[in-house]
Order: structure tokens, then C-alpha cells, then sequence
């Protein structure tokens, strides 16, 4: 077994009170993980959750209160020329003069690496060859974002710490630039990906944790997370008509009092939502055959990272809940 | 942000990797901005000249200044404030508002994740900055002596010692000027709070001839006063050395400048 690329335990930050005498903020209270070699890690969480603050102790920008902090083996604290060689870093603003090109930017990123990646490769990696002349404040937003990852990764290095990289994007290129991390991760870089999108979690993350108030509330891959979710299937039910579904109902509630698999039936609308074990799709459809009940359509509810939130703290998931603990 | 300093501390100077890309990049980014050029590199000039040529007393000879100086035309009294000015305009407009942008957009944070020290990015535009000011102190005093024809200094190492200092006094107030604004529009207002002031008791407006004595003292004790003064005294050599300028501006550097560097913040 390798040794994991980036080791985080029990790392604890506050920072001071706005005011004179102000209690401090926690921002992160006791964060634990460890990203694998190759990895895609994720570190999910609502805004002001402390995700920023986690990965600004791991690439150095920030001293830890407590804690341990370990990347490649070394701590960024005590020894940041080698963190800062071999990991590249993309922050959640914009970094660049408006009147640099793109070409110039990546020249400058370049010269401060050991060793640096072909600038013509990663311009076609990161679909900016069109832009190489045109200076930045002329970008869109995505192409920004693109540039921002390329200059993250022209130090070749082994680490990519990716933070809020499709915040403000387009669907479309959201869709681009997480098959792009996708291919940076296949280039072998270990990607560190900070997100409060669940959806981006889910589509990219090998394995991640959720952050909730500076704590670690789960981990795991995302399938896992979801398959760990227990008495949370659902099953959607539509009829031709409200008698049927008038008698549907009558029929799975006195069903869900005799059967441990069905938890609980609601009205949806003009649907009715089952909930229950991994066999209430079962229970439900030879209940509703038994009394030649045929509904005109079942779907399974999907289920995502966000309920595996809302089951770990008891609470909606609203991305933009807080501020950021800004310092 | 003791912690952040002690973070960014790494391999600072010259001889950081890239280095001389960075320099050579932010150099021709620099020259990309018509208004930050126009006013580090032109204004002073232009200034010189247009009032040279426009005002009646500036083409007529000081018959009341000691020999040789009786000969020269009134401008040359004003060549000294010009030079001040060029030092004043880099310092107070084009540096706070360079620095602070820096960190508003995150470049100094961006660039503390890399190799490179984020305090070399300020000393590429120390250096920048300085170049500007020899080609635009070069033009003036060129341009006023081709055009209307001004005396060379009579006491050149004078003056040029006395634009060092004056250059090292207004560069560390323009470090503090910048060290805490989060955003360069605040230390651009900052900068022409202090800038204008400057100007007034350096002679821009009121020639330092015939200033009144109680705005002279003040402008002595202000660092582009100081300037002024001294490198008049520098440019006729009739009075000596400007040591109490010289001492002023010593005086103002070895304040400012720690104090830029201890409040300037990184992120």
C-alpha cells in the first residue's frame, strides 16, 4: 500500500473575531482524510462550511491551529518550497492582470517550476489554443476558468488543488471542464476538488468527504454514501384518475402499517411517494397487483449525495446558507 | 498575517527561478496601460514644456538670480518641482493603485501557492517603477534644456543624490499607501489624498520662489517638499548642500519603509 498524497488529521483553525474582543471563529473545527495517489478527493460542504480553509492549510497558504498537515509526505508549514513545487493551485478568483495573454501567463507560471509542462500540449488539453494571444480580462468566464487550471498545472505537478472550479459557469461548460479534470486526472495528477456542488461531487469524485461546520459529517465514495442511506427509496406512482388514486393510497397506507419495508405514503401533487426499505419497489407493486390497482406510470426517486446530507445533519442542503468565513 | 509572512518567506530576490520572466512580462504588461504610462512617463514633461512655453515669465531671464543664473529663463526654478512631481506622481498614482490591484485580484495570493515569493512581484515593480522614473526625470530635464533652454545642474551629484532619496522616501509612502487597501480603487483615493497636499508644498502650484516662509518650513519636514527644495538647492549650487532635506528625506525612508513592509498584507 502507498502512502496516501495528502494526509489531513484533526486539523483545527479559527480565526479572530471582527471586533476588539470578539470570540474567534472556527472555521475549521476537527477535519480528518486522506487522498490516495491518482485519486479524484473531494471535500463537499455549504459555503462557510471551512472546505476553503481546509485546502489553503494543505497547499501552505495557512497556518493550522491544530492538527496535522501532511502533502507528498511533507508538512506545507515547515517545508513550503517543496509543497509549492509539486502542487499546483487553483483559487476561486480570477489571478491575472486583464492585459496578460494567455500565452505570457502560462510563459510566467512556467519559469518558476523545476520542471514545466509543453505550454502548446496544455493550451490544447485545456481547449485555449484559439486564446493563446488574447490577454485575459477578454476571456469568458469559462475560458478564465480553463486558463486558471492550466496555470495550476504547468508546474507539472503531482497534486491539483482545484477550488470551486465551475462556480458562475455556463452547463455546458461545467459539463467541458469536469470531463477536463477527468483528463487531468488520467494524465496522473491526484486532483483535490472543492466543491459545494453535489451534482459535481457525484459525477467527479472517486471518494470525498462532507463538511459541515468545520466537521467531517461523512465519507466515502459517492455510491457508497448514497447505498449507505437507509429507509430512503422512493417510489413515485401516477393515476389515470383520483378515485384510482384515492384507492391506491387507502391501499399502501394499510400496507405500511403491516409491512416493515414501507415506511411512509404521501401525496405528491397529483403523484403518491412511497418511502421505505431497498424492497418497498417490490412491496408496492404486488400490493397494488394483488387489488388490480395498475397505476399509468412507477419511477424509482433518485437518490443523491444531497440526501445523504440532509441524513447526516438533519438539515436541507442550501449551498449558500453562510458566508464564508473570510479573513 | 505574521503567519502568512512567515509562509511566503522563501527564495525572495533575484535569484528566485523566473525571476527574469517575471520582470520581462510584467514590463510589457506595464506598457499596456496608456493612462499609468502617460502619467509616470509623459506627464511630467508635457507639464514642464506647456508651462515653459505658456506662461510669459517662464521664457524671460531671472535678472534678480545671481550670476549665471541671471541669463537663464524662469523655468529653471521650476525644472526642480518637475523632477519632484515625476517622483511624487509614480509613488502616490501609479504604485498604490499597481500594489493594491495586485491584491484584489489575488495575484499575491495566487502567486504565494507557487515558487515564486509574491515579494518579488512587488520588487519587479519597485524596479519598473524606478526605470520609469530615470526615462521620465531624463525627459525633463532634456526636454527643458533642448526646448527652452534650461542650465544644466550646477551641482549634478547633488541633485542626483537628492532624487534617490526622494525616491526611497516616496516609494516606502506609497508601500504604506498600498500595504492595507483591499482594493486599488481605495488606494488610489488614498494616494490623491496624499498626492495633492505634496504637490502644493513642492511648488507645483506656488513656485518655491515665492512661496510664503510658513509654507517653505512645512514643505521642508514633507517628504516631496524636501524633495523640492533640495534638488533646487542641487540644481543652482548657490546655497551648498541641502542637508536638512537630505536628512528629512533619510528620515522619512527609514520610517516609512519598515512600516510598509511590516503592515503590508500578502492576501
Amino acid at each position: 500500500m502507498t502512502s496516501p498524497v495528502v494526509e489531513v488529521s484533526h486539523l483545527r483553525k479559527a480565526y479572530p473575531g471582527a471586533g476588539r474582543g470578539a470570540a474567534p471563529k472556527t472555521a475549521v473545527a476537527d477535519v480528518s482524510f486522506q487522498v490516495a495517489r491518482g485519486e479524484i478527493f473531494g471535500i463537499l460542504g455549504p459555503n462557510g462550511a471551512g472546505k476553503t480553509t481546509t485546502v489553503e492549510c494543505v497547499a501552505g497558504l495557512r497556518h493550522a491551529d491544530g492538527g496535522t498537515v501532511r502533502i507528498l509526505g511533507h508538512d506545507p508549514q515547515a517545508d513550503p518550497t517543496t509543497v509549492r513545487e509539486h502542487v499546483g493551485v487553483q483559487l476561486q478568483e480570477a489571478a491575472l492582470h486583464d492585459k496578460i495573454t494567455v500565452g505570457e501567463a502560462l510563459d510566467v507560471f512556467g519559469s518558476f517550476y523545476p520542471q514545466r509542462a509543453d505550454s502548446a500540449e496544455l493550451l490544447d488539453l485545456l481547449d485555449l489554443t484559439a486564446q493563446r494571444d488574447q490577454q485575459f480580462g477578454k476571456l469568458s468566464g469559462g475560458q478564465k476558468q480553463r486558463l486558471s487550471i492550466a496555470l495550476a498545472l504547468v508546474g507539472r505537478p503531482q497534486v491539483a488543488i482545484l477550488d470551486e472550479l465551475t462556480t458562475g459557469l455556463d452547463p455546458a461548460a461545467r459539463r467541458a471542464t469536469w470531463d477536463l479534470v477527468e483528463r487531468v486526472r488520467d494524465s496522473g495528477v491526484t486532483v483535490l476538488l472543492v466543491t459545494h456542488f453535489m451534482d459535481e461531487a457525484e459525477r467527479l469524485c472517486d471518494r470525498l468527504v462532507v463538511i459541515d461546520a468545520g466537521r467531517v459529517v461523512a465519507e466515502g465514495t459517492p455510491a457508497a454514501l448514497i447505498e449507505g442511506l437507509e429507509g430512503h427509496r422512493g417510489v413515485r406512482l401516477r393515476f389515470a384518475d383520483a378515485a384510482a388514486r384515492a384507492r391506491a393510497a387507502r391501499l399502501l397506507t394499510a400496507l405500511s402499517e403491516r409491512d416493515d419495508d414501507v415506511a411512509a405514503v404521501v401525496p405528491a401533487g397529483d403523484e403518491i411517494e412511497v418511502t421505505g426499505t431497498r424492497k418497498v419497489l417490490f412491496a408496492v407493486v404486488q400490493a397494488l397487483a394483488a387489488a388490480d390497482v395498475v397505476p399509468d406510470d412507477v419511477r424509482t426517486v433518485e437518490r443523491t449525495l444531497e440526501d445523504v446530507f440532509v441524513q447526516v445533519t438533519g438539515r436541507e442542503y442550501r449551498a449558500e446558507e453562510n458566508e464564508e468565513v473570510a479573513a | 498575517m505574521t503567519a502568512v509572512q512567515t509562509a511566503v518567506v522563501g527564495r525572495a530576490g533575484l535569484r528566485a527561478r523566473g525571476f527574469g520572466t517575471l520582470f520581462a512580462t510584467e514590463l510589457k504588461v506595464w506598457l499596456r496601460e496608456p493612462t499609468g504610462v502617460f502619467f509616470a512617463l509623459v506627464f511630467p514633461s508635457l507639464l514642464l514644456l506647456g508651462l515653459g512655453l505658456a506662461i510669459p515669465d517662464f521664457s524671460k531671464p531671472m535678472t534678480d538670480a545671481p550670476p549665471p543664473w541671471n541669463e537663464a529663463p524662469g523655468v529653471t526654478s521650476y525644472l526642480p518641482t518637475i523632477l519632484a512631481l515625476a517622483v511624487g506622481t509614480i509613488a502616490l498614482t501609479t504604485m498604490p493603485v499597481q500594489f493594491a490591484t495586485f491584491r484584489e485580484k489575488g495575484i499575491l495570493k495566487r502567486l504565494s501557492t507557487t515558487p515564486m515569493p509574491p515579494q518579488n512581484l512587488i520588487g519587479a515593480h519597485m524596479v519598473i517603477n524606478v526605470l520609469a522614473l530615470i526615462v521620465s526625470a531624463s525627459a525633463a530635464v532634456v526636454g527643458s534644456m533642448l526646448v527652452l533652454g534650461v542650465p544644466f545642474a550646477a551641482d549634478p551629484l547633488t541633485v542626483l543624490l537628492v532624487l534617490v532619496l526622494s525616491t526611497t522616501a516616496m516609494f516606502s509612502l506609497g508601500l504604506l499607501v498600498a500595504a492595507r487597501a483591499e482594493k486599488g480603487a481605495t488606494a488610489s483615493g488614498l494616494g490623491m489624498l496624499i498626492y495633492f497636499p505634496s504637490l502644493m508644498f513642492s511648488g507645483v502650484w506656488v513656485p518655491l520662489s515665492v512661496m510664503p516662509d510658513w509654507m517653505e518650513t512645512i514643505g521642508l519636514y514633507l517628504p516631496l517638499g524636501a524633495a523640492a527644495q533640495g534638488l533646487t538647492v542641487g540644481w543652482f549650487g548657490t546655497e551648498g548642500f541641502p542637508l536638512a532635506q537630505v536628512l528629512v528625506l533619510v528620515a522619512w525612508t527609514v520610517v516609512l519603509f519598515p512600516l510598509g513592509v511590516k503592515l503590508f498584507r500578502w492576501t
